[in-house]
């Protein structure tokens, strides 16, 4: 099935949907004007944590161009509900989470900076933002807490009064005493201390929403910057505003980059979809990039103590972790899932460790909330048993590789069940092992590592061995553990009569480039040409459902429901070319596009067949019904494991503290894989996603919950001169139980190449007396480093 | 304060009354409907909103509409010639050098300018003409790769 023309499945197609991006003509939400639109700006909270009872808004209607303020008591006087968590965790002892309610628009307190108290609506934008200016607010600040550790102590101020010690819940997976017993009696046990900093996402699209109201129907129209337009569609009537929802459409037309930030439920769609009725005009909100800072929830912050056992010979008897995460002030969407069933399931990793728990404290802090970011949960697993195994392989003085290889779970022990719930369908682990340190040179290194020593610098190496759970979720294992939503993708084709196809799918592409690589599968499959194939996706109004596109699941989960429509249109088109070439349906082949009476050289192309079901003359009308189009809902089995190794190489310079990435060598197991080139780009993208969290990424925030980096004047964004030389290559291992034998390949760059990168330094710096080092290890971070080993050893 | 502002857009004249505060990026999507230029930040960082005035790289939300008065803007709706791709712009497309295409007409208007200072462009040159423009999506690496393209099938 592999790259038979150049357009099918396997093949290197240039993009399709290029064009517009390339000349202009895309069409993102702040592209979008509609007549008679308001302009909003959001008064928002200046304080991490403070008390208000007044919200003055006389002065600002005064200001010319403002067109109306409004407040969380009009919200609340329409009896508007707050944002829903669409994701339940029960704690120990079946403790269900807490949820402090989340208004939209504030009423009485704000939580966290940011927090918007008034919207103000204006003729122009500058007009809304001069009426923001005069709006006065009583507030009386109240202590802050902006670290969850700090959150967690006994005494710290609280965020919600209803919620006692900041505790969102206290969770826990995996045998603790089997744990705790194979660490009494190890050979060596390598402990480690990690923090995994909070990032932001930073989309170079900032969000936007455009409301608008239609009396005639009594019907609204959102706009919005989201992965996920049906998802937003559905929270915001049923949870927020109260709507039925064939009154909703919902829009993501092109949306300039998600990384998860995009997927969640925001306060601005429901106000500016609320506002529009209430003011009888569309209602425009664009966040400024300050404002996405303040607004758009951010990712990862945990902070983790583990224990790695192993026997003498470097097999893993055990691992044990707890984990302080982050929530921020209020649960975003995803929140409570990302700590626990996206993290603790995957602390397996490619490793037959047999004994492993870990529990995980979640803590309302007074920050911006924390949700899922690129990988969302499993790169934290991943960084923190990749930084421990490496530790212990420099412990026990084993080579890192080696030490890996003696625990790989076996290419003949699939499907393998962890001891953290997920059970894996395939891999080989070993394979992109062997290949990573082939194409990387791994032998070579010592050579290399004196070129630099001649040239003053200091080289290390560091691998990375990850694995994800990914093409999210069977929905019945997702509602077991919390979901309050299914996880499936709903997926048509519609032959059009003159043969052309349009594709509707749930799923959503904001860069993944699912107008090209839907098209392959549609064209490889139908035998169409590529041209003819139309990908629509975005849209409640043409799409039957969606849940959208995160965590790696487009083509697994997505691609899969069109395979099911695709199967569906050609058993119907069976029936009919049966009728059409008078033979038995059972003498029916479908191949390379064309119906063929198996034995006989009788032959009739699918767009034939579509046009006599359009125009159906002579048609088996007892048989079946007229029309082309078919619809599949697809729910996972399993959820997919792509898999990979990388290595990292660095050169520190001692004297500065800088450090270059020499090379980075991946290799990656997505199963079959439908567009190279794409899948190429996605890898690169993530890799500089988690280069950026280990250089030069990370969110700050004072104690008293004031964001220091609030800009990209202060918070380091990974720019063209970071990246560094690579290597690329593919195993492939098919997923065993989706219609492609895809696994998706969209996180994995984020989530292997942090624990390399940061390996990689510290065995630069080991000879220097260096154990250990934080992200983001920025100049002056790996210098202070390479300062305190030097004074300890002095001592 | 409301002024007068003339200028020549994609080899178009054009005048507009704006607010004396008007930044020049407002005045071409919000005035003009140039909607492909972009704004991705408010300190002068991302190069989302980078055009060409009178041949040279700006970004257009760090000037004000009337400090290009007089002057010829090229947008990125300008590059391409009669529904023909520029050879930069084709070379994005053959090398993968866009995803969600949000930064892409800021990368393709600095590309230019890098290839008008350097026509024959090293990597590290690209890099560091590359440094005001940012990427989320693509990890650089393929925009890289476009603008050597690019600037070769420009030379070529």
């Amino acid at each position: 099935m592999t790259a038979e023309t150049k357009t099918g499945i396997g093949a290197r197609v240039a993009r399709l949907e290029d064009g517009r991006f390339l000349t202009g003509r895309g069409n993102y939400t702040d592209d979008i004007n509609r007549h008679g639109q308001v302009h909003a700006h959001f008064v928002r909270s200046p304080h991490a944590h403070a008390s208000f009872t007044k919200v003055d808004i006389s002065a600002a209607l005064k200001v010319p161009g403002v067109v109306a303020v409004l407040t969380g008591a009009d919200m609340a006087a329409d009896g508007v509900g707050g944002l829903p968590c669409g994701w339940g965790v029960v704690g120990k002892s079946g403790v269900p989470m807490k949820e402090p309610p989340h208004p939209p628009l504030a009423v009485n307190e704000v939580n966290c900076i940011g927090d918007a108290v008034a919207v103000v609506l204006a003729e122009t934008k500058d007009a809304a933002k001069d009426g923001a200016e005069a709006v006065e607010i009583d507030y009386k600040e109240l202590p802050a807490v902006a670290s969850a550790t700090a959150a967690l102590k006994p005494g710290a101020p609280l965020v919600h009064n209803d919620v006692p010690g900041n505790l969102c819940y206290d969770w826990e997976l995996g045998d603790k005493a089997a744990a705790d017993a194979a660490i009494a009696k190890a050979a060596h046990v390598t402990k480690l201390h990690l923090v995994n900093q909070r990032l932001v996402a930073n989309p170079i699209e900032p969000r936007s929403a455009l409301g608008e109201y239609d009396r005639a129907t009594d019907s609204y129209t959102l706009y919005t910057s989201s992965q996920n337009p049906h998802v937003i569609r559905l929270l915001m009537c049923a949870f927020v505003l109260h709507l039925p929802e064939q009154k909703v459409r919902v829009v993501a037309p092109d949306v300039g980059g998600g990384f998860g930030t995009k997927i969640f439920h925001y306060a601005e769609e429901a106000v500016v979809t609320w506002g529009a009725k209430k003011v009888g005009r569309p209602i425009k909100w664009t966040a400024d990039r300050s404002e996405a800072f303040i607004t758009d929830a951010q990712g990862r912050d945990h902070v983790s103590d583990a224990e790695l056992a192993l026997d003498k010979d470097g097999k893993f008897l055990a691992l044990k972790v707890k984990t302080v995460a982050d929530m921020g002030a209020y649960l975003s969407t995803f929140a409570s899932a990302v700590p626990t069933y996206l993290y603790g399931t995957l602390l397996a990793g490619q490793y037959t460790t047999p004994a492993i728990y870990v529990e995980v404290k979640s803590a309302f802090t007074n920050t911006v909330p924390v949700d899922a970011y690129r990988g969302a949960g499993r790169p934290e697993a991943t960084y923190l048993l990749e930084r421990i195994v490496e530790q212990a392989a420099r412990e026990m003085k084993i080579d890192p590789a080696e030490l890996r290889r003696r625990n790989l779970i076996q290419p003949n022990a699939f499907p393998y069940q962890t001891p953290v719930a997920l059970t894996y369908d395939t891999g080989n682990y070993e394979a992109h092992l062997n290949k990573a340190l082939e194409i990387g040179d791994y032998k070579g290194f010592s050579g290399r590592r004196s070129d630099s020593a001649k040239r003053g610098k200091l080289r290390g190496i560091g691998l990375s061995c990850y694995i994800e759970a990914c093409g999210i979720a069977p929905s019945a294992v997702a509602g077991a553990l919390g979901a309050r939503a299914g996880l499936y993708e709903a997926g048509e084709v519609r032959f059009n009569p003159t043969g052309s196809v349009t594709v509707f799918t749930g799923s959503h592409s904001h860069g993944q480039g699912h107008e090209t690589t839907f098209a392959q599968v549609v064209s490889d499959k139908l035998g169409i040409p590529i041209d003819s194939i139309e990908i629509v996706h975005g849209d409640t109004g043409r799409i039957p459902f969606g849940m959208g596109t995160y965590g790696s699941r487009s083509i697994a989960v997505g691609g899969s429901a069109i395979v099911r429509a695709m199967d569906k249109l050609i058993a119907k088109g069976k029936k009919i070319a049966a009728h059409m070439m008078e033979a038995a349906e059972g003498d029916i082949v479908f191949e390379n596009g064309q119906f063929k009476v198996q034995g006989t050289d009788k032959a009739t192309p699918i767009a034939a067949i579509a046009f006599s079901a359009y125009v159906p003359h002579n048609y088996p009308l007892d048989k079946v019904e007229p029309g082309f189009d078919e619809t599949a809902f697809y729910d996972p089995a399993n959820f997919t494991y792509p898999s990979g190794t990388y290595i990292c190489e660095v050169e520190v310079d001692p004297d500065t503290g800088v450090v270059q990435v020499a090379q980075f060598s991946a290799v990656d197991d997505f199963g079959n894989i439908i567009n190279p080139l794409i899948v190429e780009g996605q890898v690169q993208g993530g890799i500089a996603q988690g280069l950026g969290q280990a250089l030069v990424e990370g969110c700050v925030y004072s104690e008293d919950g004031q964001l220091v980096t609030g800009s990209f004047m202060d918070y380091g964004m990974p720019r063209a001169d970071h990246i560094p030389k690579y290597n690329f290559a593919f195993t492939n291992t098919p997923c065993t139980h989706n219609p492609l034998g895809v696994k998706g390949c969209g996180e994995a760059g984020a989530i292997g190449s942090p624990p390399a990168i940061i390996n990689a330094i510290i065995d630069a710096l080991t000879p220097l007396g260096v154990t250990d080092l934080s992200m983001p290890a920025t100049p002056v971070r790996v210098w202070q480093a390479i300062q305190s080993a030097q004074k300890h050893a002095a001592e | 304060m409301s002024v007068t502002v003339k200028m020549t857009v994609n080899g178009k004249p054009i005048s507009a009354q704006v607010e004396a505060r008007t930044l020049l990026v407002q005045l071409l999507r919000d005035t003009l409907n140039l909607t492909g230029t972009h704004v991705g930040c408010d300190t002068s960082q991302c190069g989302a909103c980078t055009v060409h005035v009178n041949g040279k790289s700006a970004k257009s939300c760090t000037m004000l509409a009337v400090q290009a008065e007089g002057a010829a803007v090229t947008t990125i709706e300008g590059v391409a010639t009669n529904g023909t791709l520029h050879p930069m712009q084709k070379a994005f497309n053959e090398n993968h050098g866009l995803q969600c295409g949000f930064c892409t007409p800021g990368m393709v208007m600095s590309a230019l300018d890098i290839v008008r200072r350097h026509p024959d462009p090293t990597v590290e040159q690209i890099k560091h003409g590359l440094e005001g423009n940012f990427c989320r999506c693509t990890g650089y690496h393929n925009i890289v790769k476009s603008v050597q393209a690019g600037a070769k099938a420009m030379g070529g």
